[in-house]
This record gives structure tokens, sequence and C-alpha cells, in this order.
């Protein structure tokens, strides 16, 4: 009886998005009289910071300060559809829409910039402080507040865009049953080392380091967050977490918190995690979804860990010290009990 | 349903409501009150969302029935800023991205604030101790110790 020391890895393509019929999301955005900008979708943000990236977005693309940009979600009533929250498609597709559909709004508001200076619209660009300018001569200048109460109030004018991103439905090819399922992919590897206990089967993930590929990271402190995060998630789910510990069987099913199992402050691995940007040719600013790929490869690597420490192979989740012992002992050759 | 009623201080305003017999602190800060910091996650004592203290000492308001608190003390997380000041707690948590959804955090910011009134310069253990009653799903927990030692760290400075 010892506790026996192993290491895995694993690495990963994680699709940003999914392919059922097409994967659509829409965006407004529309100015306030007095030189705001509202962007209005029926996405929702679950936490991970949707509206924080949306308003980062949209101001980015129309040329103000991210401050001047209000994001109202979540209402399926007032905003354009969007296919939602899931498969770590928000910013990548809520995001490319919002580009459309602030860039829209942009052209508008230079036009009515470019009427009010006497210049064409083509001539003129944001400073970023608020103003829109005549590139080369900025003392030829107009603010963006009063650029939209002018359009309002003096020249009828409506500064607002629609946006809309689509990726079409990809059919497989008869030949050879190849297609596109997705048109971006993040990536992870991990390293974990585990100790597992064969007197009790319990597993400790002692380090668990990540390298993630995630694109653009349009705001860096916010996908650390989410990849802390999901590395302790991903860990939960190889160890701790289930509703169903003995499926197709319903019994002993967690049914609440006092059941349901996951390493609490106490349990935490000495997590690393590091972060590439490969920008991606179609993302929003080269953004690709990190969310759901960030909790996977812990996955494997911690299983492929075990099976360095123990040579046993367990192929069902989550890896408990009962799965742990069975196999201990099957490896053995006594007779499972 | 008879009601009762009840007296007590809110983060340090008296109080008094009806409250049906039987109804949990939880319930009575956050409908009646209007107080909807403290959040229910759980409402059986083992997620900390709810935590709140009571004439001092940290407790869950799911477990505590409000017709028991009469004369008391009760502070939930948003007794903590005054005039848009924050507490230097959730000014670390907020500094240290502690907080994603935010569903755990008033939990989390009042077991913190328990744990630095009793210990103000906490180790890493006495900071797991002080949360391991409380669940964050979003976090890691890593932000979130990290935040409470920053905080306590700023506490012994401003003290020195």
């Amino acid at each position: 009886m010892a506790i026996r020391h192993g290491r895995g890895v694993a690495a990963i393509n994680y699709p940003t998005g999914m392919n059922l019929g097409g994967d659509p999301s829409q965006a407004l955005v529309h100015s306030t009289p007095t030189g705001n900008f509202m962007v209005t979708l029926s996405s929702v943000d679950l936490g991970q910071g949707l509206k924080q990236i949306m308003a980062q977005i949209c101001a980015e693309t129309i040329g103000v300060s991210t401050e001047q940009v209000i994001v109202d979600t979540a209402d399926t009533d007032t905003g354009p559809h969007c296919m939602g929250t899931f498969a770590s498609r928000g910013t990548h597709r809520i995001g490319n829409a919002v580009i459309q559909a602030a860039n829209e709004a942009r052209q508008v508001m230079l036009e009515v910039a470019a009427e009010a200076l006497e210049v064409d619209a083509s001539d003129l660009d944001t400073d970023g402080k608020g103003n829109i300018q005549v590139k080369g001569a900025p003392q030829k200048s107009v603010s963006i507040f009063d650029t939209a109460l002018m359009a309002h109030f003096k020249y009828g004018r409506s500064i607002s865009g629609r946006g809309m991103f689509l990726v079409p439905r990809s059919f497989p090819e008869t030949e050879t049953g190849a297609m596109k399922p997705s048109t971006c992919y993040a990536h992870a590897c991990t390293v974990a080392d585990v100790e597992v206990d064969d007197e009790t089967g319990e597993v400790t993930v002692t380090s668990v380091k990540n390298v993630f590929e995630i694109g653009r990271a349009l705001n860096p402190k916010m996908v650390e967050q989410q990849l802390v995060g999901g590395s302790w998630m991903g860990i939960s789910h190889t160890l701790y977490e289930t509703t169903e510990p003995y499926y197709p069987a319903r019994e002993h099913g967690a049914t609440d918190f006092n059941q349901y199992l996951m390493p609490g402050p106490g349990d935490l691995a000495d997590t690393e995690i590091v972060v590439l940007e490969r920008p991606a040719a179609d993302g929003p600013y080269g953004a690709k979804g990190p969310g759901e790929m960030c909790a996977n490869p812990q996955i494997p690597a911690v299983a492929n860990a075990i099976f360095d420490a123990i040579g046993v192979r367990i192929d069902t989740l989550p890896i408990t010290p009962e799965r742990i012992l069975r196999a201990l002992k099957a490896q053995a050759g006594e007779a499972p009990r | 349903m008879p009601k009762v009623p009840i007296q007590l201080v809110l983060n340090g305003e008296e109080r008094a409501e009806f409250v049906d017999s039987g109804a949990t602190l939880l319930k009575v800060i956050r409908d009646k009150l209007g107080d909807t910091s403290p959040k229910g996650g759980c409402h059986q004592g083992t997620c900390g969302a709810c935590s709140v203290e009571i004439d001092g000492e940290l407790k869950l308001s799911c477990l505590v029935l409000a017709e028991t608190c009469g004369g008391a003390d009760v502070s939930t997380v948003s007794s903590l800023s005054s005039d848009g000041v924050l507490h230097p707690l959730q000014r670390a948590f907020m500094e240290n991205f502690a907080a994603q959804c935010g569903f755990c955090t008033p939990g989390m910011i009042m077991a913190a604030k328990s744990l630095l009134d009793r210990i103000p310069d906490p180790t890493r253990d006495d900071v797991i101790e002080a949360i391991s009653g409380n669940i964050c799903r979003c976090t890691g927990y890593e932000p979130i110790i990290q935040a409470i030692l920053t905080a306590a760290r700023a506490n012994s400075l401003t003290a020195a």
C-alpha cells in the first residue's frame, strides 16, 4: 500500500459554436440623442462577461470609449434573435454581429458629421476621445455628442446599424462524409500530476499546467478568470461530479450539495495558465471561444496521469475512489465484487 | 398562516415587520425588508450564499427563523459600503477578479469579513477554512482566496 505518482498529458481541438442547421446571431446598435450607443441583443450574459466584451467590441468599432456603450441583453421580446449563449459561441458569433451593426451605425454617424463639417464622410475619422475629425486636420472636428444631437434634431438621420452573423450549415460531402462543422477552433494542452493512494483509491491532483490558444484575448483578465475557473471545473468533472453515479441505475444519485461533490477551496491543484494568442481569421478582432474548452483537457490529462500512476485505464467519469479500487482489484486478477 | 411581529436592526436601521410564522430570515430580509443582497442558493445550509451576521456572528440566514431574531442586530453585505465607498474586502474582490456570475459573492464576503474580524492577519489555511462553507462554481476559488489575503494585507498596512 503506497502513494503512487503519475503524470498525464492531453491536447484538444475545440470548435467555436455549433453547426446543426446554421449558427446565426443578430445585433442592433443605435445611438442615443447624446451620443451614447445602445447594443440590443437577446443573447444572455451568464456571468462570463458577455456584456463587457460586447461593449468593448462596439466601442472599438464605432470609435468611442467603452463607458459610452450600453448593452441590453437577454430579452427575446425586444432583442433580435440569437441562437444563445452556449457552445463557446458568444464572443465569436455575437461579437461579429455587433461589429457589423456598429460599422453601419458608425457610417451614418460619419455621414452626419460630414454634412455638419461640409466635408466628405470618407475623409473623417474618430479620435477615440469622443470627437470626429478630418483626417490630417484635427482642428476641424465635431463631437460625437453634437453629431448625435444634430442627427436626431436637425438632419433627421437615425444613427443605427443592423448586424447579422451566420455560419451557414455545412452538409457532409456524399463521397467522403467530410464536413466543416466549425470555422474556428481553439486549442489547449494540459499536463497533470497526480498522487493515487492505492489503499483508499483517493486521487489528488497536485499540479495542473494548462496552455490555451484562444485567438485574441479581448479582455485578458476576464480570459484568465474563465480559464482558471474552467481548469478547476475540469478537475471537478474528472474526479467528483455526477448526478448518476451508477448510470443507468438511478439510485444513489445526488439530489443536493451534501451529496453532489465538488472540490472546495481546500482541494485546489497548483494551477498554471498560459495563454497563446493566434488571432482567428473570422473572429471579432481575432477572438475564438474559450468557454467550454477551458474545462476539457484536464479530464483526459488526469485520466492519463492515473494510468501512469497505477497502470490501469479508467474509462468512466468521474474517477472515484471506488472505481480506482475496483480497477486495481481487476488488475491484480481478483474477481470484482 | 399566523403573522408574527418582529423588530430587529438590519444594517444599522431599526425595522419592524409582520412575518409568516416559520419564515426564514433569508426570506424576510429579501422579500419583506427589501435587501436582496443575501442569495438563496440551496435553502438548506450547504452553499453559504445567504450568509449574514447576527449579533456579530456569521450565520446562514436560510436556516434561521425570522421570529427568533427579535431585537437582533443583523448585517448583510449591503452594510459594508457606505456612500459608494467600498469596504476593503469588496475592493479586493473587484481588483482580484474574484467574481464571475457573482451569486456567491455576498456570502463569500460576509464569511471573509467574519474571518478578518476574528483574525486580522490570516494564513492561507485560515482563509480556506473560513470559506469552506461557501460554494463557488465559477472562479475555482483561487481568486477569492487571493482577494481575502489582499484585503487582510491592506488592512494591516492601514492599521500600522
